[in-house]
């Protein structure tokens, strides 16, 4: 089903105009209400009244993620603070974290959005939702939850972890859509094994799997090993937290709510608007948020925007699964580099799972050195080294090929490598530059 | 009789053994032979075990990444020469080693050394065509 047909599935054109008005509205309150943005919009002679067209955005200067740390807490509320009735902040590993506050209005919003989100992945109000992000001030548990209350779904605030509990919930619910981590989806898997619950056992139809970038080949796992379809799912704390955009049925890209939150792709390099189709780096304006709205976020993702005759029969514009972070893109020897081209080669060969991690470091030779640690699976392990010798080599040549570069390859022990319950460390990067 | 060995994977980094050898001795498995192959980064420990499927849960349960490998023991009168007659009768029927080591204890003055071959069976037939004792279980 469609949650909100008039708004998911409107003419280009009449979205259009919405979008332009309520850009132009925003653009106006903020630098008449909040200094941080009155000084840039002068500091790049740009005012409000330049806004015409939803093109002049790109007149507009970008909000970066250090800019929301300096001007944390308050400093970029749109409104009185006697209007916030939640808020959440981004876990940061620097320090200092990063404000989402929600008005009434943002609230519903954002629960409007991820019921959207839920139908594209087939939810109804029949389903029992098994919420398994983290509540608390990460926006991932409590926005899904909103969304499943919106919806009218049998919501189960299970959170993360406590993985056994998590299964038994599962069985005796019989939880019908599970919203987790794509890493810690396998985790479950490996789990369930162990507990011996076998998940054809189980009611699960559709999985909703965000917060980290994943591939279609763990998608293929994740879908036989959980016996579900799988869906991903995009958001992120300083736009709204999850909701931003979701798979539908067709599994070809996110649709993008893009009726609030206004998507634009970018060189990072030039900061230079890209045109449709070009990957770069995406970049969100919240046209209608009242607490924190934000202009022309740097999200740091990579991917491409496109429009096409959905089946589904929704107008909205789409954004490719996630290719990678600007941040974790290795350049190695000159090569760029995401982990996700590594998981894909893992996924391809037949006896190992994608549990790795990619460490570099810059040896005697001022050479990046880069080492792939695999965890070494049951599938594969033999008690002879010549076996696993001969599986390195071809993990290796097989990287080689996809990437072009030599690697290391170091065989690891079985769950060494730190992932599920929280984000998989995917990149270790010991070189000092 | 074929014999069940386990087989763990090991990296190669410090306190790795041990752990193996605490989670055994807290599980009070008793060990009648052990080997390690090794390369540059890691490992593969061989263990017989007088509780070999305890021992495979016990390793499992603790994350390791273990197995069962079926061997053959074959147990020699303790003199100059013997571990040779058993070459000499698996070279003669073309029975392929891949690798072998011995006991930690002699059994009723005999020794015990264990051997991987390609073809388990026929190693077995070969060993008791030959008038040779493998052995059962320790
Ligand atoms: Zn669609």
């Amino acid at each position: 089903m469609i949650w909100n047909k008039s708004a998911e599935c409107d003419n280009r054109d009449d979205r259009k105009v919405q979008q332009l008005y309520s850009l132009k509205k925003l653009v106006r309150h903020v630098y008449e209400t909040i200094p941080f943005y009155k000084k840039k919009f002068d500091e790049a002679g740009v005012t409000p009244d330049d806004i015409k067209t939803l093109a002049d955005i790109s007149k507009l200067p970008f909000t970066t993620k250090d800019e929301l740390r300096d001007t944390y807490p308050y400093g970029l509320l749109a409104c009185d603070k006697k209007d916030i009735v939640e808020i959440h902040t981004s876990s940061g590993t620097t320090g200092t974290p990063v404000l989402a506050a929600y008005t009434k209005n943002d609230m519903d919003m954002w629960a409007e959005v991820m019921a959207r989100c839920l139908c594209m992945a087939g939810a109804t109000p029949e389903d029992v939702v098994q919420n398994g992000y983290g509540y608390g001030m990460f926006t991932g548990g409590l926005g899904v939850h909103y969304g499943s209350h919106k919806l009218g779904c049998h919501t189960i605030p299970v959170s993360s972890g406590n993985t056994r509990r998590q299964l038994m919930m599962m069985r005796d619910f019989k939880s019908t859509i599970l919203t987790c981590t794509p890493s810690y989806s396998l985790y479950m898997a490996e789990a369930a094994k162990e507990m011996g619950i076998d998940f054809k056992d189980l009611s699960l139809k559709s999985g909703i799997f965000g917060a980290e970038p994943w591939s279609d080949n763990m998608r293929k796992e994740i879908e036989e090993k959980l016996n579900l379809q799988a869906y991903d799912i995009y958001g992120l704390t300083e736009i709204v937290g999850p909701g931003v955009s979701n798979e539908c049925e067709a599994h070809n890209g996110l649709h993008v709510n893009e009726d609030h939150f206004f998507p634009e792709i970018i060189d990072p390099k030039t900061g230079e608007v890209l045109p449709e189709g070009e990957k770069g780096e995406l970049v969100f304006t919240t046209i209608t948020r009242e607490g924190t709205p934000i202009i022309r976020y740097r999200t740091r993702d990579i991917t491409w925007l496109w429009h096409d005759d959905c089946p589904c029969g929704r107008t909205t514009v789409k954004m490719h699964r996630l290719l990678g972070r600007t941040d974790d893109m290795l350049i190695l020897r000159g090569v760029n580099v995401f982990p996700s081209q590594i998981e894909n080669v893992l996924m391809r060969i037949e006896e190992t799972e994608p549990h790795y991690q990619i460490v570099v470091d810059r040896g005697d030779t001022h050479l990046d050195e880069v080492e792939l640690h695999v965890e070494v699976e049951p599938s594969f392990f033999s008690d002879e080294t010549r076996n696993l010798e001969k599986i390195k080599e071809k993990i290796a040549a097989e990287i080689k090929q996809e990437l072009g570069i030599a690697v290391i390859i170091k065989l690891v022990e079985p769950k060494s490598i730190a992932r599920s319950e929280g984000k998989a460390k995917r990149v270790v990067d010991k070189r000092t530059l | 009789m074929k014999v069940k060995q386990i087989s763990v994977f090991l990296e190669n980094k410090n306190g790795r053994l041990s752990e193996v050898t605490r989670i055994l001795a807290e599980g009070e498995i008793s060990l009648r032979a052990m080997t390690i192959a090794d390369t540059a980064d890691f490992g593969i420990l061989r263990i017989i075990a007088e509780q070999p499927d305890k021992c495979l849960e016990l390793l499992q349960q603790n994350n390791f990444t273990a197995r069962v490998t079926e061997v053959i023991g074959v147990r020699l009168d303790d003199r100059p020469g013997a571990l040779h007659d058993v070459m000499q009768v698996f070279e003669d029927n073309k029975v392929n080693i891949e690798y072998l080591y011995s006991t930690l204890m002699l059994m009723d003055d005999k020794v015990v050394i264990m051997f991987k071959v390609e073809d388990i069976d026929h190693g077995l037939d070969i060993i008791k065509k030959n008038g040779m004792e493998a052995i059962t279980a320790f």
